[in-house]
């Protein structure tokens, strides 16, 4: 696979950038000119080599900083991971899900080797070997699902489904997109997803709730969630928004390109064998506007979307402060020229 | 951070009688009673024989609730100082009852939440719970970031009693917490913020 | 979608296990293992009799942790469709059929105090493996299992060699009676009760419950139940811009898998409400056989559960959202 894992940061002095290569697989969100909500959830089935679609579960150049970053944010606030007692099954579902899925994708980088519930588990990049029992807590350093997620990409949230609905009794989520596992806990589908505007309306919520319920095991699906920030920081929780608020009154015509980022959520969705839960994946994928206007078609596309966006979207998104600077910068890179249809470079 | 108008808040659909209960728990605060009075207006004789009682009268000391409530000839009435001496009661309580028992909590939000926490813990589903709002609209408030509660709050935004932040208190709600979302508001521009309204009366 | 041919397997093994109680159990072919499923979960036997397609549900009543094989265990009924004939009589040693992946719509709730399981005859089977796991997973349980007599019921010795005093038996041969009022008067708060067995005995069950006070919430129960058959009629599916003849045997939910198309469902017993579908016309009387709409939303003519319900007359005509 060759790949390089970076050492960059995701706070503080922000040395974060993408290569050319991460620009070109970059998951852009907006396959036409205008925005849409839709709920867009399609099977997450093997997608083009090189892409963030290849493999179930995404590795990248930044794997290292991003679990580094996340260890900082645990040490801090050790409530991003937290799993009601009843949930300690898909917490293991979970681990066999992350390891089978990494050691098959990466074998260059994660061994695993199973004899009935004995399990060696090699993660080379961050030096890690552990011999554990499969289903005994005490033979591993940490709870299960902290213990693989500290070393694997992305925020994972673990539904139970009972009485017809799902409750996120269970998580870890160290790079959200602004909202806090801790108020949410143990909160139902339509609940935790009060925030979003104008999507209850239209009864996106409940078809989606719908669908979901009936998934199954082996047929995951996958999504995309966009939103904006301002500097390559992946902890934007609300627990530290008193902190990185600010940032999104330093935008000025000259830093657009530097310092605002588009960011994209892969999103997963797999169906759990022993528990029955839903793990729900939150992948998140930075880029900044000056990476990002590299591929002349996703200049042009982001424009047009951030100037036809909905007004309540955008302040829920948290873009309102700096939007119109940035359609402004992006502006130059439009020429009005038609743009072909669908996500991919041209 | 800054939106309004979410519509996950928590609605409390009213006292009713579960006749077919092998025990009736109910939790009582201020202004609760009177739901309770009204509720005894409708139901069936023997309702409240198989109904203990737990009253805190709060805001409405003043009034002669207690009476009333013993008027109703409950299987027991008893009466407490505090919010927190009730569910201290109630977690007693909990800990032996069995199947059959159905739990009515009405009064203030807070005084709610608390009670919907005591039976989480004891096992119960919230759906379970049959509840009814009386009395003050004032919350109970969570500091996103300091993860402090607030007690009896009535303003929006209000200053957290923690950490001293100035918080907007949105509608978005907490179960398990029993509180509301508190969230700086103004973390943008500091100092930037509307002054205080009283809104949750 | 759901219930659709998985996975193909070969019968490894059967066995006669009680009187009218056959056990299977279905190996993978084509790969070495078979999913790992939840305690509680069925899967679909797609069934080819004759050139008709059989697609029944069967709880899977072997260890959830076993990926080699599942087992299944059939009661044979006089059924007018023929399901649990066809696996009494054809399903030799060697035949092969599909299975869907597994499905469960009657899960541990693992927030449970107490796990009451109670079992009238074949219904048994889901609960064989939710107490390998509720084992397993150290959770407290107890199993009221009743059967019609010690030769009509299966695994109980089996059953009580394991779980010791956690299995309690009731044989209606030797007049032992489920003491239901007893079992649902003084348990704890927490305690949760699943039932399973013949509808009659779930509604009886159910009812006890509930006059003892227990909520909705604490009260979980599968049903066994094959579409009834009926007379035959037409559908139409509006959207689809085709029409479809229903055979007697066949459900609404069959006939569009026999034309090839796929129409979202999950139980195939009329209890989960997937398959529900808007009705723009009908012409006929609609017999609804569902547990899932509420009793105003059958009398409205709007909605029907086609995995289940089908029209009263021979002729009819019934025009879906679909």
């Amino acid at each position: 696979m060759g790949l390089i894992f970076k050492n960059e940061t995701f706070r503080d002095d922000f040395t974060f950038s993408n290569s050319p290569a991460a620009i070109k697989r970059f998951p852009f969100p907006f396959p036409e000119d205008r925005y849409m909500y839709t709920v867009n959830i399609e099977p997450h089935v093997p997608g083009p080599k090189g892409s963030v679609y290849e493999f179930p579960i995404d590795i990248d150049e930044h794997y290292l900083a991003d679990m580094r970053d996340r260890a900082l944010v645990l040490q801090e606030d050790p409530l991003r991971c937290q799993s009601l007692p009843h949930m300690l099954t898909a917490e293991w579902d979970l681990v066999e899900l992350l390891m089978t899925s990494l050691s098959e994708s990466y074998p260059e980088h994660f061994t695993l080797t199973r004899e009935g519930d004995n399990w060696h588990w090699i993660n080379r990049p961050m030096g890690i070997e552990q011999k554990f029992i499969f289903g005994d807590v005490a033979t591993l350093p940490y709870r299960p699902m902290e213990y693989i997620s500290r070393q694997c990409q992305g925020d994972f949230c673990l539904l139970d489904q009972r009485d017809g609905d799902l409750w996120m009794d269970a998580g870890i989520v160290s790079s959200q997109a602004d909202w806090s596992l801790d108020f949410d806990v143990g909160m139902s589908f339509k609940e935790w997803h009060a925030p979003v505007p104008m999507a209850h309306e239209v009864g996106v919520f409940d078809r989606a709730l719908k669908f979901l319920l009936n998934m199954q095991q082996g047929k995951p699906v996958r999504r995309l969630n966009w939103t904006m920030t301002i500097n390559p920081r992946l902890d934007t929780s609300p627990e530290n928004y008193h902190k990185w608020g600010k940032d999104r009154t330093t935008v000025t015509p000259e830093n657009v390109g530097d310092k605002v980022h588009l960011r994209v959520e892969l999103q997963g969705l797999w169906r759990l064998p022993r528990s029955n839960a839903l793990v729900f994946s939150i992948r998140a994928y930075l880029i900044k506007m000056e990476e990002l206007v590299t591929v002349p078609k996703w200049a042009r596309r982001l424009h047009r979307v951030l100037k036809t966006l909905p007004e309540p979207i955008a302040d829920y998104k948290g873009t309102t402060r700096y939007r119109q600077t940035t359609i402004d910068w992006l502006a130059k890179y439009d020429d009005g020229a038609p743009t072909s249809k669908g996500c991919w470079p041209d | 951070m800054l939106s309004t108008g979410i519509i996950s808040r928590p609605v409390y659909p009213g006292l009713a009688a579960d006749l077919k209960a092998r025990h009736n728990l109910f939790i009582i605060e201020g202004e609760g009673a009177a739901a309770v009075l009204d509720l005894a207006a409708k139901t069936p004789a023997g309702f409240f024989e198989r109904s203990t009682l737990l009253y805190c009268p709060a805001g409405s000391a003043g009034k002669d609730y207690e009476k009333q409530l013993e008027g109703l000839k409950p299987k027991a009435l008893w009466t407490f100082p505090t919010p927190a001496t009730v569910m201290f009661r109630l977690k007693g309580v909990l800990q032996t009852a069995t199947m059959g028992t159905r739990l009515y909590i009405t009064g203030t939000e807070p005084f709610i939440g608390l009670a919907l926490k005591e039976a989480l813990e004891a096992g119960i589903d919230h759906k379970s719970l049959i509840t009814e709002h009386r009395g003050s609209a004032k919350r109970r408030v969570q500091c996103v970031h300091c993860k402090g509660f607030t007690e009896n709050v009535v303003t929006n935004p209000v200053t957290c009693n923690h950490c001293g932040l100035n918080l907007l208190v949105r509608d978005h709600y907490s179960r398990r917490l029993g509180a509301f979302q508190g969230v700086c508001i103004d973390a943008e521009v500091p100092g930037e913020a509307p002054a205080p309204e009283e809104i949750f009366r | 979608m759901t219930g659709e041919a998985e996975f193909r397997v070969r019968v490894a093994e059967t066995e006669t296990v009680a009187e009218g109680i056959r056990r299977l159990r279905l190996v993978p072919l084509g790969r070495s293992a078979l999913p790992l499923f939840s305690g509680g979960a069925h899967v679909v036997l797609t069934m080819q009799d004759d050139g008709r397609v059989l697609r029944n549900p069967y709880s899977l009543m072997g260890s959830p942790f076993d990926a080699s094989s599942y087992q299944i265990s059939v009661l044979r009924t006089a059924d007018s469709r023929g399901g649990s004939i066809y696996v009494h009589n054809k399903l030799r040693d060697g035949s092969e059929l599909s299975i869907s992946a597994p499905v469960n719509l009657f899960p541990i709730d693992r927030r449970a105090r107490r796990h009451l399981l109670i079992a009238g005859g074949i219904g048994v089977t889901p609960f064989m493996a939710m107490m390998e796991q509720l084992e397993r997973e150290e959770l407290p349980f107890e199993l009221h299992y009743c059967m019609r007599s010690k030769t009509g019921g299966a695994y109980w010795s089996w059953l009580r060699d394991i779980y010791g005093r956690r299995v309690n038996t009731y044989f209606d041969d030797l007049q032992q009676k489920l003491p239901l009022r007893r079992l649902v008067e003084n348990q704890p708060l927490g305690t949760h009760l699943y039932v399973c067995g013949p509808s009659g005995m779930i509604d009886w069950v159910l009812n006890e419950a509930r006059d003892a006070g227990w909520p909705e919430e604490n009260l979980h129960f599968e049903r066994f139940s094959a579409p009834p058959a009926g007379a035959p009629f037409t559908v139409e599916l509006a959207k689809s811009r085709c029409t479809l003849n229903v055979e007697p045997t066949q459900s609404i939910l069959e006939a569009i898998e026999a034309a090839g198309l796929v129409a979202p469902c999950l139980c195939r017993g009329g209890a989960c409400g997937q398959c529900e579908s808007g009705i723009v016309s009908c012409d006929g009387t609609i017999e609804h056989n569902d547990h899932f709409l509420t009793d105003a939303e059958k009398a409205s003519g709007g909605k029907i559960m086609i995995c289940v319900s089908r029209l009263k007359n021979a002729g009819g005509r019934i025009v879906l959202d679909l």
